[in-house]
């Protein structure tokens, strides 16, 4: 029998790990300074979570991991997360809704079958939500945050494109078709298909013109918005508060110094964005994204209460991110070595270098030193201590681990990083 | 090259029978009364046909066990909702076997619009016997809350005392108002459909066979024009519905092989029930118990429903109940009374060419080999029970529905099977290795019902009626 890794699921190596907490140690970090808490969800939750109109589309749901569980005899589905901000509004439903103002992060796996089994099933996401204010203000902030992690993170060429959910739903509202109707076209732009509108037979065809022109934003500026908006005053006047929006936040990117694009077709997936939805890229690979999602708490059973969230991609920052140029070179290793009767002895420096702050490994098998400047021989006669500076090839004979601390803090031995 | 076809029985092998008949293959017993399932053909020496429940095709083929199938499109479609990405190509109408998958609900409540049911916090229960299809119905119309319940058949008979929504296959407009049920919503419009395997379609010379088949289609057509619509006969139905009496004492009957001698114990507790078995097809029979009111279902189906509460007692296998709690091991439902009979014993099966005399021989065969191991069964919880504590490696299970005991050992290596006196296992050239349990028929109930005083009365005193019929045999 050959033992095999489940198709579709990765093993993150050390070298691996090292990157991973690299990125959500500059996610989390950012979010402290921002005054954002930290959170943690169950893997498992309530499929009907995910199921009702305003939450994931149909596309995102035939992909979700569901199954009964051992008691599920009702019929009552789980599912492993497919989305890490919905279980999030349901933890501040849950226990959080006294709150006014909720400022919450996570760093969490979440599962979506993928086909073809090259691109990993289970995936994480570093995401950040908002939950309790709708204004210019707020969403301007998590972009900033967002872009400030990445920035952390340097990396280069980052784009922000921009499209806004409210001002997609008025505009399919105005074509005169059926809740349903509506609600499906929806999906397919969000889904990426930027032909949806244009085939759909609409009820007021001399809006044709206008509406594909603002589904051909791509690339252009806020003025450009600006120009819409007047034009749009007169005849379609519902769509106004959506565009009027939709610009404060690109005038208070540009205020910012902020570099933008306008793409409507964004927020694949998501049917619970409600206002500007922002979508990060390196290149053509998309690293992140996020927007307003104001009626999905109300949906989901709790207050009627504003939000907000975006998410980073941690395993494609993964592939981006240059390691070495975040860290300096690898915390230098100490290994202690003993005669044969030594081990309480052994166990005691060991500790002792420990508490000092320094990485202290104990000899197991002899092994080649690799990444080990230093090697500490504990003896049973005097000298008891020998320390040797393998990269300088020195020796330093002494009596007492005192010693061997003094000695290490003047050769300017490492500390370790999780001191 | 050996090609191998899989063939329905069921509803689709008179048809079937027929086309493949009139396209010279020269089948070897193919029809309703066949001993063996592994038939013979005589125009392709190198075919080899195999006969499974309809449902068993498109999977048989998707594995790659088979090359070429044919059953309705709407076990291809149950399959193919929840997996996509099957190594299935759905090659040709074949033009007979028509019908239709309706979401139905019951005329005695109001048929609730399509915002209606997406509004609604509570659950919705859907019943069929196509869960996935069903599945795939709530999640596209975005149901808020919905539960699916898997059924073995009889998906008619539960709206609305028992679910919601049935999604059920219909054959003409007729026998959905015949049944007391309107449609809500059209899942799926469905015929026989010849299917091959991607890769056999790929790789092997399949088109003597296919050409064969292709010859014979226009006359099939002209035949099925002149058949008459199948209608049922309309089903008596004067039942309060839902909330109007609490006090109702809801009973499931079997339907299948286990009508008889069920009828016989109630009859001799001193029970009437007009009309069971009914020779129409009618579940819903009366019965002189006062306050009862009586479902027909699969016995299989019945431990589900007892411990959703849709039924407070019910007639079925300590097999099936067995099934259901090894799936979900908290369940309120539990044995009230072994009736004693319809005794089987529930065994793990293999070739008797297969030199193994007991599961401990097995394991070791097991252990020697790379190929995962099979289990097939009607019993998918108990075989996957079985198979773990018996540490038998990596295993997987194949479900079944029926004719099982012609799965291995082609299709499986192992079967956990129920058998009566084991004359068929030595037709099909199976031996025993294992015994699990013995089972009985045996009434359910469920250890959670919370009921009203007269209720519960009225349960307790059927209860001591059928124990007293019992222990008088």
């Amino acid at each position: 029998m050959r033992v095999q890794r489940c198709k579709g699921s990765r093993d993150l190596s050390p070298e691996e790990m090292a990157r991973f907490r690299l990125i959500e140690g500059a996610f989390r970090d950012c979010c402290l300074k921002w005054g954002y808490e930290e959170v943690r969800t169950p893997t498992l939750e309530y499929l009907h979570l995910f199921t009702s109109i305003g939450t994931l589309t149909p596309s995102m749901l035939g992909k979700v991991y569901s199954f009964l569980d051992w008691d599920g005899w009702s019929g009552e589905r789980v599912v492993l997360r497919p989305d890490g901000t919905i279980p999030v509004a349901r933890l501040y439903i849950d226990s959080m809704k006294e709150k006014e103002l909720a400022k919450l992060f996570y760093v969490a796996n979440v599962f979506i079958f993928e086909e073809t089994g090259k691109e990993t099933r289970e995936r994480w996401h570093c995401g950040a939500e908002l939950i309790g204010v709708s204004s210019t203000i707020a969403d301007v902030e998590l972009l900033i945050l967002a872009l400030e992690v990445l920035k952390r993170l340097r990396l280069e060429n980052v784009e922000l494109r921009l499209s806004h959910a409210g001002l997609i739903r008025a505009l399919l509202r105005q074509l005169g078709l059926s809740p349903e109707e509506q609600t499906k076209i929806f999906d397919e732009i969000l889904d990426g298909d930027v032909e949806a509108l244009a085939r759909i037979k609409s009820a007021r065809p001399e809006l044709g013109k206008t509406l594909t022109s603002l589904l051909d934003l791509k690339g252009k500026s806020a003025g450009f918005l600006k120009n819409l908006k007047v034009l749009f005053n007169q005849n379609l006047p519902e769509l106004e508060p959506s565009l009027g929006d939709f610009i404060n936040v690109v005038d208070l990117l540009e205020t910012l110094g902020c570099d933008y694009q306008i793409d409507i077709t964004s927020g694949r997936g998501f049917e619970y964005y409600t206002g500007v939805i922002f979508q990060l890229f390196v290149g053509e690979e998309k690293i992140g994204g996020g927007g307003r999602y104001d009626a999905l708490i109300p949906l989901m059973g709790g207050r009627d209460v504003p939000a907000s969230g975006f998410a980073l991609y941690l395993d494609r920052l993964m592939n981006l991110v240059k390691p070495e140029t975040l860290t300096g070179p690898l915390t230098q290793r100490i290994l202690v070595r003993a005669e044969p009767g030594m081990v309480k002895e052994v166990f005691g420096v060991a500790n002792c270098l420990r508490d000092a702050g320094y990485v202290a490994e104990l000899q197991l098998i002899s092994q080649k030193l690799v990444d080990i400047r230093w090697t500490l021989d504990v003896q049973s006669k005097a000298p008891l201590f020998i320390l040797t500076d393998q990269v300088k090839r020195k020796m330093f004979k002494v009596q007492t681990t005192a010693e061997v601390l003094r000695l290490l803090g003047e050769k300017g031995a490492d500390k370790s990083s999780f001191a | 090259m050996q090609i191998k076809v899989a063939l329905p029985k069921g509803r689709l092998l008179g048809e079937t029978a027929t086309l493949l008949e009139e396209a010279g293959w020269g089948l070897s017993s193919y029809h309703e009364k066949m001993r063996s399932y592994r038939l013979k053909c005589q125009r392709f020496p190198d075919l080899l046909a195999r006969v499974f429940h309809e449902k068993d095709i498109p999977i048989q083929v998707a594995i790659g066990n088979y090359d070429l199938g044919i059953c309705g499109l709407d076990w291809v479609e149950e399959l193919l909702v929840k997996y996509p990405s099957s190594a299935l190509i759905k090659l040709k109408n074949l033009g007979y076997g028509e019908g239709a998958l309706y979401v139905v609900a019951s005329k005695s409540e109001v048929i609730p619009t399509v915002e209606e049911m997406q509004a609604e916090r509570s659950m919705i229960r859907i019943a069929s016997e196509y869960p996935n299809l069903a599945e795939s119905f709530a999640l596209n119309l975005r149901l808020r809350r919905f539960s699916i319940f898997p059924l073995w058949g009889a998906a008619e008979v539960y709206p609305p005392e028992s679910a919601g929504l049935a999604l059920i296959p219909v054959r003409t407009d007729e026998e959905l108002f015949n049944c007391e049920l309107m449609p809500v919503s059209n899942v799926l419009n469905f015929s026989a459909f010849l299917i091959a395997n991607s890769s056999s379609w790929e790789r092997k010379d399949l088109s003597r066979i296919l050409t064969s088949v292709e010859n014979k289609l226009p006359s099939m057509k002209e035949r099925r024009s002149s058949v008459s619509k199948v209608r049922t006969q309309k089903t008596a139905s004067q039942y309060p519905s839902r909330g109007v009496a609490e006090d109702l004492i809801w009973l499931a009957l079997p339907d299948g092989h286990q009508q008889l001698p069920t009828l016989q114990l109630l009859n001799k507790a001193g029970i009437q029930v007009d009309d069971y078995p009914s020779a129409a097809g009618n579940r819903r029979p009366t019965t002189s118990l006062d306050g009862v009111m009586v479902k027909v279902i699969r016995p299989q189906d019945m431990p589900l429903q007892v411990a959703n509460g849709n039924f407070d007692l019910a007639i079925t296998g300590r097999d099936w109940l067995t099934e259901h709690l090894y799936r979900f091991p908290s369940s309120p439902v539990t044995e009230l009374l072994n009736l004693k009979f319809g005794k089987v014993k529930i065994v793990a099966v293999v070739s008797k060419d297969l030199p193994v005399t007991d599961i401990y021989s097995l394991r070791q065969l097991i252990a020697e080999r790379l190929a995962p191991f099979r289990v097939a069964s009607e019993y998918v919880n108990i075989a996957d029970k079985y198979a773990r504590d018996n540490h038998l490696g990596m295993y997987r299970v194949i479900p079944t529905w029926g004719a099982s005991e012609a799965f291995v050992p082609e299709d499986a290596d192992v079967l956990i099977e129920n058998i009566e006196t084991g004359r068929t296992l030595a037709r099909h050239n199976l031996k025993v290795i294992d015994a699990l349990f013995e089972s009985t028929a045996c009434l359910i109930g469920s250890k959670d019902g919370v009921f009203s005083v007269r209720k519960d009365k009225r349960v307790k005193s059927i209860i001591e009626t059928l124990r007293a019929a019992v222990e008088g045999i």
